[in-house]
């Protein structure tokens, strides 16, 4: 529904102008490089959620994308000394690439088995990262990537949040075409029956191949604009617990909403800052206590539930109108592992 | 029958850990004609039925669609090469509308199901198509409701929709009555003596009524064998049918 609004209605525009604003707003807010962590999130949580909700697969090794394009970027601004835009880009085709042989042999699965060979590449990834000292800096990570554009230094986090919120909102902007497009129709029928797609005509396999790489190719824009943020790429970017966290997002905001990832981002990063500034050393007893109440609470996440409230005002205003696919946070078959149905 | 068979089975097998769910069935479906393969539970239809539009891969045997070997080929490939099904249990995206339904049909030989960078109004261009099938099948009051808040004989409807978008050369029909009432059967046995003009149907089905109205031809089929095919008239009064259904009786009831 708000995807619908934000096609041209009234106050699809009201919703995205306020987002806008915030996002501009942020830094002004709060501490600088905490708003860039949670641009970053926010189009990593989406990212997941493109595959989570909108394909039916349970991605649980995102963390490969998001970890080995913030490697690839940082080496690219290090020994190549490319503007970081340009850098994270090409971190960002790297995850791509890689996500074309894991997706090949991930998608013919589904539900927790999806999951699982998910999990294991990333897996290997990390063992990699961890492994191949003289390129990634193993456990010290991969340091002292410059922050700068043509030469321009951009140290100063207010001023790089700027320069990097761009290409966070492209990538946004990317995530929404393609929910909703042709393919995202496609996407959303696999989600609901397979079978029928498949009768349909339609190769399921190979449209989950390209979800997967595309969304592996947004986790990446996020993973490389997160290591030039922080001038650094270590072992946690490429970390399982990074994958879970980007999945905790997705549901916390509401699967199948996309914007609801932004919402679980700016909630989860925000909270993590606040607990590790708080010299309490439970953060994870906190998050996951928030986590399982909400969506105890709210089924269909923050977004989804704030959705449905409004949805009864909206849909006198078109009677008898169909919800398109992709309106509806309707749980597919995955998520069930994370979400009580 | 003389016309060319347009669907041929030639020693067809589906085994399950030992089990010959299908045993060695040939199946000639001529060209242009209603084909019913009716039999007692566990005869083998569904598993046939599967078989012959790819969710099933046999264990041996070949099939043959106009001409061409579609042994072994995907779901998706089979129904590109003209064989399009319906489903025995109703088989529908719940949330999209039904015209949704027919454009995503009538879109699936064109490559735009890859536009990913495009806007889905471009879908709207089957608009003008699908709402013209929806009122072939009599749903062109509801073009615009989500399919799981359609009635159940609008929804076997709307399967049969479906399928005619595909604009099959091959029709498979799995027990388009199912669970139907009264009411609903008739209008379904209308709705299938119009649409099968200038096409061929298969047709899985129970209800004899149906195939008495419906077919030319009829398969029994029995332990996952051909039991006896000929024309629904010389069929009914086999002594080895009415043993085969009167013993299905025997162990159902």
């Amino acid at each position: 529904m708000i995807l619908r609004l934000l096609a041209g209605s009234a106050r699809g525009r009201l919703l995205l102008a306020i987002g806008l604003f915030l996002a501009l707003a942020l830094p002004w807010m709060i501490y600088p490089p905490i708003a860039m962590d949670i641009a970053c999130w926010a189009l990593f949580a989406v990212s997941v959620d493109l595959l989570l909700g909108f394909t039916g697969l349970l991605s649980f090794g995102h963390a490969a994308f998001w970890g080995s394009s913030a490697y690839v970027s940082g080496l690219l601004a290090v020994h190549v000394g490319l503007p970081f835009p340009v850098a994270v880009l090409g971190g960002a085709l790297f995850a791509a690439v890689i996500a074309v042989p894991i997706g090949y042999l991930a998608v013919r699965l589904s539900g927790i088995y999806f999951a699982m060979v998910t999990l294991a590449f990333a897996q290997m990834i990390y063992f990699i990262a961890n492994q191949w000292r003289d390129v990634t800096g193993g456990e010290n990570g991969l340091q002292g990537i410059p922050r700068e554009m043509f030469g321009v230094d951009l140290s100063d986090s207010f001023v790089f949040y700027y320069v990097g919120l761009p290409i966070v909102l492209l990538g946004l902007l990317l995530a929404w075409r393609i929910v909703r497009s042709p393919f995202g129709r496609v996407l959303v029928s696999i989600r609901d029956n397979p079978s029928r797609a498949r009768a349909l005509g339609y190769p399921v396999d190979r449209y989950r191949l390209l979800s997967f790489v595309l969304s592996a190719f947004l986790a990446g824009l996020a993973g490389g604009l997160f290591a030039i943020s922080h001038g650094f790429a270590s072992l946690q970017e490429v970390y399982w617990t990074t994958s879970g966290n980007a999945v905790m997002m997705v549901v916390l905001g509401g699967i199948g909403t996309l914007w609801g990832g932004v919402i679980g981002a700016a909630l989860v990063v925000q909270l993590n800052d606040y607990l590790s500034t708080s010299e309490f050393d439970g953060i994870g007893i906190v998050t996951g206590s928030i986590f399982i109440v909400i969506v105890l609470v709210f089924r269909k996440g923050i977004w989804g539930t704030a959705r449905d409230l409004l949805a009864p005002r909206l849909k006198r205003k078109r009677p008898g109108g169909a919800k398109s696919p992709g309106d509806d946070p309707a749980p597919a078959p995955a998520p069930d592992v994370n979400a009580p149905a | 029958m003389t016309t060319a068979p347009i669907l041929t089975a030639r020693g067809l097998a589906k085994e399950f850990r030992g089990f010959r769910a299908v045993d060695g069935v040939d199946l000639d479906v001529a060209e242009g004609k209603v084909h019913a393969l009716v039999g007692p539970n566990g005869a083998g239809k569904t598993t046939l039925f599967n078989l012959l539009t790819g969710f099933l891969k046999p264990t041996t045997g070949r099939i043959t669609v106009g001409g061409r070997d579609l042994t072994g080929k995907n779901p998706e490939q089979v129904a590109r090469h003209g064989v399009a099904r319906s489903f025995q249990i109703t088989s529908l995206f719940p949330q999209m509308s039904a015209r949704g339904h027919l454009e995503l049909a009538l879109a699936s030989p064109t490559p735009l199901g890859w536009r990913f960078w495009r806007s889905d109004r471009l879908l709207a261009r089957y608009r003008d198509r699908a709402l013209e099938l929806l009122d072939q099948v009599g749903l062109a009051d509801h073009a615009e409701m989500p399919a799981g808040n359609l009635a159940y004989g609008r929804k076997r409807a709307l399967e049969l929709a479906l399928a005619l978008a595909l604009d099959p050369k091959v029709l498979l029909l799995d027990e388009p009555t199912a669970g139907m009432g009264l009411e609903d059967v008739d209008r379904t046995v209308r709705l299938i003596q119009q649409v099968r003009e200038g096409r061929t149907v298969v047709l899985v089905e129970h209800n004899m009524k149906v195939v008495s109205s419906l077919a030319d031809q009829v398969t029994v089929l029995q332990h996952g064998q051909v039991l006896v095919e000929g024309p629904y008239a010389e069929i009914r009064h086999d002594p080895r049918v009415i043993s085969a259904y009167l013993g299905d009786a025997d162990v159902a009831h």
